[in-house]
Parts: structure tokens; C-alpha cells; sequence
């Protein structure tokens, strides 16, 4: 490698940079996806689909199903949370500190700025409430403020637990309160140094005992140091009454989302992989949360697929590594998960739903929207089907990008929209 | 006995052109030293140095370059010593730019190819230096 001359280096690199994204179908989703070789051109591959308003436009979903905006106006909604009484809370923000140390930082914080909301984050916590059930939520109250970038929320045994991007906290709650008692307790605090991916996904055992939050990498692919990377891409097991913490699955590059399994209570993830290694690399994944398995990051990807950015490299974690469980495509940016119910329709009973916020590093633009990924005997099984779409339209245009996707146990998909600043509610006709 | 006489007014670069193109030599070489020293340590920093000195050095190296083209322009014969020096500045430049995207990506990808690059670019900086500041004249015989 050392000896190749600057010749070969830079019509390599203007080889690879003639060689675009392709369509989305040859994007290898499912269990065992095939994997290109890497390729990087003299510069990334950037799309930033041009943001619009919806105006009368609506996402479009499945026949036999009706969406409604039953939220606007709101300051960069995340993730949601349907409490008991039906209330849905969303947490709204934006976090982030991390420093742009090069002069790439600098030029493409600035280019994928164009892409998300110009709104400044809220930092609290909003309730909606449909009291009579008519499906119109005339309730919409600020539940709690003052948060740090607030983003997992989970709710057991009468408490409410908010990862906020810094620590995570808990409410006391009641039914049918509108307004928190007062600041919240903090249960501990989180790896929140930098936070290059700031968001701290949460989900909670049903016995209300365990806490699980997700910690992304500072980095794309420790190119903040190695040193930076303590106690990040991975996913902490949390003691509900002591704050006490262990971290249960690593390597993790972002795992952007967590939820439970009903019934058999496994933890699933979706992961955000990393970039600049082409159009069709790395795949984001929907998995299984294995306690104690390590997937990969920064050393290798999809098992024993070697990053040779990350140096020094580690020959023995990469033999550790393990494969995620469904690839859901590179670059899909899946920031949101959540199991299915028999409620939802034949079609979609049984599998989760993914909102998936779209790419920037590819030609050919992907994700964008809500996918289903169907499940069988409690593994996903088949291809994913399309639940929400048009978010970007036919037009190149942006007009949302779907975050978290929550389960309504009425039997309706709650997605939160941070670029229309909009929560969307999709239902089955009745 | 017709005799042309020689232009023989000297033209060498005033102090800001000067600054500017002896700059570029120790920005190119500050970059190529940091570099080295990524290569050895796997320290991330050096290689945010090494962006960093590379981006100054393209903004040093492109001013010059503005001052060469107006003298270019400006001279009597262009054959010759300032059409070789803004080539020069041109060739550095340009290889610059590619040297800045190669540190523009992530960790190790930088490698090799950036120090390679580093190399060769801190190499010209110090021809087209040599070059420029010797460029005594503009015209006439040299």
C-alpha cells in the first residue's frame, strides 16, 4: 500500500467518485444481506432532499388506512410515548455538542443543515389528549420543560423515565395528569461527552425493574479519537431502583431505538451503521439486543467485515463480533421501532414498524418513510413491506422525515415527523 | 548595428506576493510532519493538524497564485520563468485541493494515500518557492 503512486491514488479516487448511488431496490435488506466491497470517492456522496411544507399533502399509507395530523407546530418531536389513559407524550429537541474539528466538519454541518428543520428544539416534554376518543387530540399541553435534548421515553409502575441526552430521569406520574409535579429525580447519568449522536434511546422491562438505554458512538468511525469512544456504542442495563448500570450489548455503532418484545421481553434495537463506505454499505439493522454480545463497531461490520479506518485495529474483537439479526439498507438512518398488534390489521399484525429519517450519504436517496417488517415465531420473516411513504415525494422534495413510530394499543401508528415539526396518527378504517 | 535592448526592470514579488508563496512551505510541511507523526501514533489529532495546515496552505498557495496570473498577464514575454511559476503555483494548488479532500475523510482513510499526497505537495510548495523568489526578472534574456 505504501508504495502506490500518487498517480494510481488519484485516478482511483476519480474512478470511485465517478461511481454513484443506485436505485433503492438493489439495496440488500433481510436476515443475510449481500455486501459490496467498499468504496469511497474523492468526496462522500451528499443528497439533501430539498425541505417543503406538506400544505395539503398527507404521508401516504396502506388502503384501508386513514393518517391524520393530530399535532403541528411543535419544536423537533423525536420519540413518543402512549401512556395508559391513551395521552401521548412527545419528547421534542435537539442535543449535541460535538466540536467540528476539521475543516470537512465545517463545510458539512452546513450542508446537511439545509435538510432538517430550521425550528429550535423544545426541550420538553408535550401531552396530547383525545379525551372522547373521536380521534382529533384537542389537548396539547406542555407536560414538562427545562429538559436536556429529551429523546427515550419509557413508562412503568406509575413512573415515567425520559432519557434526556445527558441523564436519564424519571417523573412521578398519575393517570390523567396533564403536568409533571415538579423538576425531575435523575436516576443517572449518561455518557454525554461530545455526543457526536446525542440521541439516548430507552425502553423499560415490563416488570419496571431494568432500564435499557442506547448510547451512540461519538464518531462516525473514530475519527474523534479512540479515547472519546469510552462507554459509547452500546447499550446500558439499568437498575430502575438504584441507577446502577452495566453495559449489556456493545458495539453498537448508534442504536437509535429500543423496544421490547411482548411476551418473550428480548430487547430489540435498530442501529445506525456507519458511513462513507459507498452507497450500499454499511447496512442499518433491526436486531435482537444479545446480553453480552459484541456487533462489530468500530473493528468490522455485519460480523467479520473488517473498517481498516479504525486503527490501531483489534484482531480479537473482530473474531467476537457478531451478525445483527435483518439488514434494513444502508443509509436508511432507522431512528424508530416498535411491535406490532393484532389491532393493527391483518397485514400488519404481527412484526414491528421502523420510521426510517433518510439518508444524506448516497446519490439515490433512502428511508424516508415507515416500513413494516414482518415477523414469524417471533423472528422477522420476509421482505418489509411500505406502511407510511411521501415524505419524499416524486418531486426530489422533502416534506417530512419520520423518527419515532409508536403503537397506540387502540390499534394506530403514532409517527413523529421532526422536519414538519408534525406527530402523524395512522388508523385502520373502521 | 540595430540592437533591442533589454528589459531589464526587476519584478521580483513584492513582500505580501512573497509572504504569501513562502507561506505555503512551511503550511505544506507543517501538514506533511503531522501527517507523518498520525502515521505513527494513530493520534487522531495530528491528522486535524494536518486538514487544517492543508486548508491555510491552499488559501496561502491561491493568493499567490492570483498575484502570479496578474504578473503573467502584466509581463512583456510570457514565455518562459512566469509562465512556469504559475503553473507551478497552479499544479501545487490543484494537487492541494486534492490533498484536502483526502484529509477530509474519516480516521485512518486518510492513509496512505494523504501522506503520499502530503509529500508530493510539500515538494512543489518548495520548487515553485524557489522558483518564484529567483524570478527576477520578467523580461529579456535570463
Amino acid at each position: 500500500m505504501k508504495h502506490s503512486s500518487t498517480l494510481t491514488v488519484l485516478s482511483m479516487a476519480m474512478l470511485l467518485s465517478a461511481c454513484g448511488g443506485e436505485a433503492d431496490s438493489t439495496q440488500a435488506r433481510g436476515p443475510d444481506p449481500k455486501l459490496p466491497e467498499p468504496q469511497r470517492g474523492l468526496l462522500p456522496s451528499m443528497k439533501i432532499a430539498e425541505p417543503v411544507a406538506w400544505g395539503a399533502q398527507k404521508p401516504t399509507v396502506p388502503e384501508g388506512y386513514s393518517v391524520t395530523a393530530i399535532a403541528t407546530d411543535l419544536r423537533i418531536p423525536r420519540q413518543t410515548l402512549v401512556l395508559p389513559n391513551g395521552d401521548i407524550l412527545v419528547a421534542e429537541g435537539r442535543g449535541g455538542s460535538a466540536a467540528k474539528l476539521k475543516p470537512k466538519d465545517v463545510i458539512a454541518s452546513v450542508i446537511k443543515a439545509e435538510g432538517n428543520t430550521k425550528v429550535k428544539g423544545g426541550n420538553r416534554l408535550t401531552l396530547l389528549r383525545d379525551a372522547d376518543g373521536d380521534g382529533t387530540y384537542e389537548l396539547k399541553t406542555v407536560f414538562a420543560d427545562n429538559l436536556n435534548a429529551p429523546y427515550g421515553l419509557a413508562f412503568a409502575d406509575g413512573k415515567l423515565y425520559v432519557a434526556n441526552q445527558d441523564a436519564l430521569v424519571r417523573f412521578d406520574y398519575a393517570d390523567g395528569q396533564t403536568k409533571a409535579g415538579g423538576p425531575p429525580t435523575t436516576v443517572t447519568d449518561l455518557p454525554a461527552a461530545i455526543n457526536h449522536h446525542w440521541t439516548k434511546s430507552l425502553a423499560i422491562s415490563p416488570d419496571g425493574r431494568s432500564l435499557y438505554v442506547g448510547i451512540g458512538s461519538n464518531s462516525n468511525i473514530t475519527e474523534r479519537g479512540m479515547e472519546v469512544e469510552i462507554d459509547r456504542a452500546m447499550v446500558w442495563q439499568i437498575d430502575a431502583a438504584t441507577g446502577a448500570h452495566k453495559p449489556y450489548a456493545t458495539g453498537l455503532r448508534n442504536p437509535t431505538a429500543l423496544t421490547i418484545q411482548p411476551g418473550s421481553g428480548q430487547v430489540w434495537a435498530v442501529v445506525n451503521e456507519r458511513d462513507e463506505l459507498g452507497p450500499d454499505l454499511v447496512p442499518d439493522y433491526l436486531t435482537s439486543v444479545r446480553e453480552g454480545e459484541f456487533y462489530g463497531w468500530p473493528y468490522s461490520y455485519w460480523g467479520q467485515n473488517v473498517d481498516t479506518r479504525a486503527q490501531p485495529q483489534n484482531p480479537a474483537k473482530v473474531a467476537a463480533a457478531i451478525k445483527p439479526d435483518y439488514s434494513l439498507g444502508s443509509h436508511v438512518a432507522a431512528l424508530g421501532v416498535d411491535f406490532s398488534i393484532p389491532a393493527m390489521g391483518k397485514q400488519f399484525a404481527d412484526g414491528v414498524f421502523v420510521g426510517e429519517h433518510g439518508s444524506w450519504n448516497r446519490d439515490n436517496p433512502v428511508g424516508y418513510k415507515v416500513i413494516f417488517v414482518p415477523f414469524s415465531n417471533g423472528q422477522p420473516a420476509g421482505e418489509p413491506l411500505d406502511f407510511a411513504t411521501g415524505f419524499r415525494g416524486e418531486d426530489g422534495k422533502t416534506r417530512g422525515r419520520p423518527v419515532g413510530v409508536t403503537v397506540d394499543p387502540r390499534g394506530a401508528l403514532i409517527i413523529a415527523d421532526d422536519l414538519a415539526n408534525t406527530v402523524w396518527r395512522v388508523t385502520r378504517n373502521k | 548595428m540595430t540592437v533591442t535592448p533589454a528589459l531589464t526592470y526587476r519584478s521580483t514579488p513584492g513582500p505580501l506576493h512573497a509572504t504569501l508563496l513562502a507561506g505555503t512551505v512551511p503550511l505544506f510541511l507543517g501538514a506533511l510532519l503531522s501527517d507523518i507523526a498520525y502515521y505513527q501514533t494513530y493520534q487522531i489529532q495530528w491528522s486535524n493538524f494536518a486538514a487544517w495546515l492543508i486548508a491555510g496552505g491552499l488559501v496561502f498557495c491561491g493568493l499567490a497564485g492570483l498575484f502570479a496570473l496578474v504578473n503573467l498577464l502584466r509581463a512583456d514575454r510570457k514565455a518562459g520563468r512566469p509562465s512556469v511559476y504559475f503553473l507551478l503555483l497552479l499544479i501545487t494548488w490543484a494537487l492541494g485541493l486534492v490533498n484536502a479532500f483526502e484529509h477530509a475523510k474519516d480516521a485512518w482513510a486518510v492513509m496512505p494515500s494523504g501522506l503520499v499526497l502530503s509529500a508530493v505537495v510539500t515538494l512543489l510548495a518548495c520548487v515553485t518557492t524557489w522558483v518564484g523568489l529567483t524570478n527576477l526578472r520578467s523580461g529579456g534574456d535570463q
